[in-house]
């Protein structure tokens, strides 16, 4: 068995964070009964808004398609137990724009029928790549680190863009998240056969697999496994715990060395970066024909009873999986969908978990950390930038609304990791003052996009009148012309089919 | 049930401007001990009063500013200015003026700027040249060392606070008799009458590098610093440059003429310099902040330095070279900002 390597690229600045893990990863995967309810949101995915394609009323199975893609860029959504759908309406859920999205509502019957399982599948050795990637389009599987870009039309942009190496994304680095750890040690195996699948997909022959040094046991289930399975292009990679080293792009830095050009993917440098979750729903759907219908999710923090990591059927209400976990303990006061880095605090525990729900994390109330002072340029921020932006300059322009600054200074490489807040003596939300930032640029791009798609307009029409003004100018010049060289039997015949024209 | 909305990172900050201004002050603390052994007590009736004038400027501007002072005065950041003020004058210094330089330094400097974060000069150095150009007699009066062969006349703590009370010494006493020229003063008086370093240096003042006394609250204000950069409150970039952009022209110059130029050491270890390197350069408000910058700042202040010291007309050019600096920050900044990673190398 190859030893973890250690051959690594730089990362500039980032944190070690503690890690506050230990608590959820006490115990294994807890399975969970099914919900009275659960609520789908037919967008769980970056792109398009999937079509429902159930009625009102209707009853459906297990693993049912309810929602589907006809075209364009999303993932179908299935039912992810048997019942009733009871309603097709809004919804309050946990997106990055938005509190309340469509959702197709299923009160269950508690029979967790499946839908009459498909014909055992193939080996996949034996499909032809695209077969296996339509196929993988079908089971509506979507990144599952939390980005929920749809995993086919992913694997078609890397297919084309001729990556030679899929790098698996077993970091986990964000504090109090241990979905993917748990994952990685029960089902090792899943995962490793999910990333040949990949391979085969892409028909690359090279696999970096990326854990955090503060997994070992994952790391020790996964070489086991691998080395069950021989296949030497799978290379296990540990990589030092730095927050936020399981960002895509820092991934790659860190592994490969690599910078991805700014505005560009990991496939532009040459990588095609998956999630472990990502790639054992890949397994589940093409080994077993089980669509994504649950995803691991860890529910942590002191707001939470018992800590602990849950398999949960896409569907089931926030409140339900608290309850499930021993519920909120006394002092609870936020609630986020994510890490504490960069995870959304929600209103209420109605919305449900969905294909991005990685952690539901309550924290109880904390002491302020003190008031918002002035920024002393002490550039603490800078040093920890992993994109090496400089936030105290960034803060100065966002202060003052300085787009052109803005822009030299890299706004838009921000990947609002949240390690300058962290550092910052002054208490300065950075990183949700360049969340906003960005917002005014792009409403300010968007204006002047209409402004300019104003101004094409305004002088086409301009010249339209101007040539058409011109053409009616040279039209009467011509029969002016005309008139002069004319005889007097010409002229009678003109002033016939006038007389003409006047009578209609 | 209703949980509270917040924006992302969740976690604690432990950083606090407070506790960075008092681990600034910390490690002055034994060069401030240095200061009072060799030159008696008036160092520290100094920093009260700069102190007290530092902190009255900075309530009643904030208060103007429609804020609560408390919240202002709690950073400490207007302590750290009175500190270096202190460091920088005379141990006899009268009390006005003192007050004045503290309350140029925190209305003018720091609170006409913007306050603390806004301020484009080091608001001590503003502070201390105010005085030096308006009070040039006070600011000259500095006593011998108190070093067994120098031959000093012993101040009590109640005659110096007399005199930082009312500006006069003792009947017995005068002017003339106490003070003694400091090392880069007689080194620049000396030179210009035409002596050369080594008749200079072999006066009783002088110490193995710069003057003796000094060279020792020199050596405790490096040790400061050095522990505020295993902090982590300051880097290495400005002191390392002002110690280099001091060092290089003065090696080249000493290398050229012995006799007419001291040496490297003798710039390091006389008038501001270290103190500048770690500790006034270093305020990060005032200074470039890409760490390129910083460094071309630092080599910056450390050239001006040696510039005034031996070309212009004041002996030290420690605060000069700051101000002049803190005006090039927005240009260094604008010409040194860092590769953002995954952006060409060459712009």
């Amino acid at each position: 068995m190859s030893a973890p390597t250690f051959d690594l690229g730089d990362l500039h600045g980032g944190l070690r964070l503690k890690g506050r893990k230990k608590a959820a990863t006490a115990s294994g995967i807890h399975r969970m009964p099914v919900p009275k309810q659960l609520i789908l949101p037919i967008t769980q995915h970056v792109g398009v808004a999937a079509n429902p394609v159930v009625g009102i009323g209707e009853m459906v199975l297990k693993g049912q398609l309810i929602a589907e893609i006809e075209e364009g860029l999303g993932a179908p959504v299935h039912a992810t137990s048997s019942g009733k759908v009871v309603a097709i309406e809004p919804w309050p859920v946990s997106r990055r724009h938005g509190d309340v999205a469509p959702c197709i509502i299923i009160e269950t019957d508690g029979a967790d029928q499946a839908i009459a399982s498909v014909e055992t599948r193939a080996d996949f050795r034996s499909m032809t790549p695209d077969a296996l990637r339509t196929l993988i389009l079908q089971g509506g599987i979507v990144g599952l680190g939390g980005a929920v870009f749809p995993t086919a039309q992913k694997l078609m942009q890397a297919k084309a863009s001729d990556i030679e190496v899929l790098l698996l994304n077993g970091v986990e680095c964000e504090p109090y998240i241990s979905c993917d750890d748990l994952l990685m040690r029960e089902s090792a195996r899943e995962v490793l056969v999910g990333a040949q699948m990949i391979m085969h997909a892409l028909q690359i022959e090279q696999c970096v697999f990326a854990v955090e040094s503060d997994k070992p046991e994952a790391m020790r289930r996964l070489a086991v496994e691998l080395t069950k399975l021989g296949d030497t292009r799978i290379v296990l990679k540990q990589i030092p715990t730095i927050y936020p080293s399981g960002g895509e792009d820092q991934l790659v830095q860190l592994v490969a060395n690599r910078e991805v050009p700014s505005g560009g993917l990991p496939t532009d440098a040459g990588y095609l970066v998956q999630n472990v979750g990502t790639a054992a729903a890949i397994y589940n759907w093409v080994a077993d024909g089980e669509p994504l219908l649950s995803r691991i999710t860890t529910v942590t923090g002191d707001g939470v009873a018992q800590p602990m990591n849950v398999d949960v059927r896409l569907g089931t209400t926030v409140a339900d999986v608290v309850d499930f976990a021993g519920g909120y303990t006394a002092n609870v006061s936020t609630l986020i969908i994510g890490g504490p880095m960069t995870g959304k605090s929600i209103s209420t525990d109605r919305v449900p978990v969905v294909k991005a729900t990685n952690c539901i994390l309550a924290l109880q109330a904390a002491p302020a950390s003190g008031a918002e002072l002035a920024c002393i340029r002490c550039g603490d921020c800078a040093e920890v930038c992993p994109v090496q932006l400089q936030p105290q300059q960034l803060f100065w322009y966002a202060c003052s609304d300085n787009e052109e600054q803005l822009r030299v200074h890299g706004l838009t490489d921000c990947i609002e990791c949240g390690c300058c807040d962290l550092v910052c003596p002054s208490h300065i939300p950075l990183t949700a003052d360049f969340r906003i930032a960005k917002g005014r640029i792009r409403e300010l791009a968007d204006e002047k996009a209409r402004a300019e798609r104003a101004r094409l307009r305004f002088e086409a029409r301009n010249e339209r009148l101007e040539r058409e003004q011109h053409e009616r100018e040279s039209q009467l010049e011509q029969q002016k012309q005309q008139a002069k060289r004319a005889g007097p039997a010409e002229i009678a015949e003109m002033l016939k089919r006038r007389n003409n024209k006047d009578d209609d | 049930m209703e949980f509270e909305r917040r924006s992302a990172p969740y976690l604690q900050t432990q950083a606090k401007v407070s506790a960075v201004m008092q681990q600034v002050l910390l490690a002055l603390v034994p060069a401030a001990i240095a200061h009072v052994w060799f030159f008696g007590p008036g160092f520290i009736f100094n920093l009260l009063v700069a102190a007290l004038f530092c902190a009255i400027g900075e309530a009643v501007m904030i208060r103007l500013r429609g804020r609560d002072p408390n919240e202002a005065l709690a950073d400490f950041s207007i302590l750290v200015t009175a500190a270096l003020l202190a460091f920088c004058l005379p141990s006899l210094t009268p009390w006005w003026v003192t007050a004045s330089g503290a309350l140029f330094a925190s209305v003018v400097a720091k609170h006409l700027y913007g306050g603390l974060g806004f301020n484009i000069f080091n608001p001590a150095m503003a502070g201390y040249i105010v005085i030096l150009v308006a009070f040039p007699v006070e600011m000259s009066v500095w006593v011998a060392p108190r070093i067994g062969d120098i031959d000093y006349q012993h101040l009590s703590i109640l005659q110096t606070l007399a005199y930082t009370v009312s500006g006069s010494l003792p009947d017995s006493l005068t002017v003339d008799a106490i003070s003694r020229a400091t090392p880069l003063d007689s080194m620049k008086s000396g030179l210009g009458g035409l002596r050369t370093v080594e008749e200079i240096r072999g006066g009783p003042l002088m110490g193995d590098f710069g003057g003796r006394g000094w060279e020792w609250i020199g050596n405790f204000i490096g040790l400061g610093g050095l522990w505020l950069f295993f902090r982590k409150v300051i880097r290495w970039q400005i002191p390392l440059g002002v110690m280099i952009g001091l060092l290089l022209p003065a090696t080249v110059m000493y290398m050229v003429s012995q006799s007419t130029h001291p040496s490297p050491l003798f710039h390091w270890f006389s008038g501001a310099s270290i103190l500048c390197a770690f500790f006034i350069a270093t305020d990060p408000v005032s200074a470039a902040t890409s760490p390129k910058g910083r460094l071309i700042y630092g080599i910056g202040i450390g050239f001006l330095i040696y510039a005034i010291r031996t070309w212009g007309s004041y002996a030290d050019g420690v605060a000069f070279a700051v101000l002049l600096m803190n005006m090039a920050v927005p240009l260094i900044d604008r010409l040194t900002r860092p590769r953002i990673v995954g952006h060409e190398r060459a712009e």
